[in-house]
């Protein structure tokens, strides 16, 4: 379920961050510390947009950075980060990014719950609009858990 | 009818796709074979439509498949618009 993988230990706002690597490996940062993911994967999923560039920018002002299982997802993991600033990610339509959303599986099905949960918020824009203007954490996490 | 969805790691972006689009053939009544898989895997693949981000165009084109590209991976109701296109070309 979304509710037990973004809590209040893998979901910030308004987060400051530099640049897009800076918005990954912060996202990222809560995944380790969730116990989800090695730090060698926060370097794959970084890696995967230097290699195939920002596909992962899915839509308008969402990106859903992710790596291969075996670069080092633990367990099944997401995390959440509003930005403070927006910021580009080289995707000429859907730049700039404004919500980060790391996803860790251990393999390439057993998330699929779990991504239609996510994909159910995610193309609620009314949902997006509240997330992205949240003031808080609790705010988000309740709109996360509708 | 073969679909296979492709992204660069074959579990995030494809399989929303797929999700995506398994939904919009139920609703329309269709029935496809849909799969989503790396851009690694997708050679040598069987699909009548292969469908992608246009960020990954030029990982894909020239492979000889009749290859979609989306913007919005979310947006459920664009999709549909294209992918029902694809379907009814395929017919033809």
């Amino acid at each position: 379920m979304l509710r037990e993988l973004l809590t209040n230990a893998t979901v910030r706002v308004n987060v400051e961050v530099k640049n897009w690597e800076d918005a990954i490996r912060k996202g990222g940062e809560l995944l380790t510390q969730d116990g989800a993911a090695e730090q060698s994967y926060v370097d794959a999923m970084v890696d995967s947009v230097k290699k195939f560039g920002p596909y992962m920018v899915i839509a308008p002002g969402i990106a859903m950075p992710h790596a291969r299982p075996d670069a080092g997802a633990k367990r099944l993991g997401m995390s959440l980060l509003t930005l403070k600033n927006p910021v580009e990610f080289g995707n000429k339509v859907n730049d700039p990014v404004y919500i980060v959303v790391c996803l860790a599986a251990t393999d390439h099905t057993t998330h699929i719950c779990v991504m239609r949960e996510l994909v159910g918020i995610l193309a609620d824009s009314k949902k997006m609009d509240k997330i992205r203007s949240a003031k808080n954490l609790e705010e988000v996490l309740c709109l996360l858990q509708e | 009818m073969n679909i296979v969805t492709v992204c660069g790691m074959g579990m995030g972006s494809s399989l929303v796709l797929k999700m995506n689009i398994d939904d919009i053939l139920k609703k329309n009544g269709l029935q496809a074979n849909v799969e989503a898989c790396d851009l690694g895997s997708l050679t040598g693949k069987m699909a009548d439509i292969v469908v992608t981000t246009y960020e990954l165009k030029s990982q894909v084109e020239g492979k000889g498949y009749n290859v979609i590209y989306v913007h919005n991976v979310i947006d459920k109701k664009a999709m549909a618009e294209i992918i029902l296109a694809a379907i009814q070309n395929l017919k033809k």
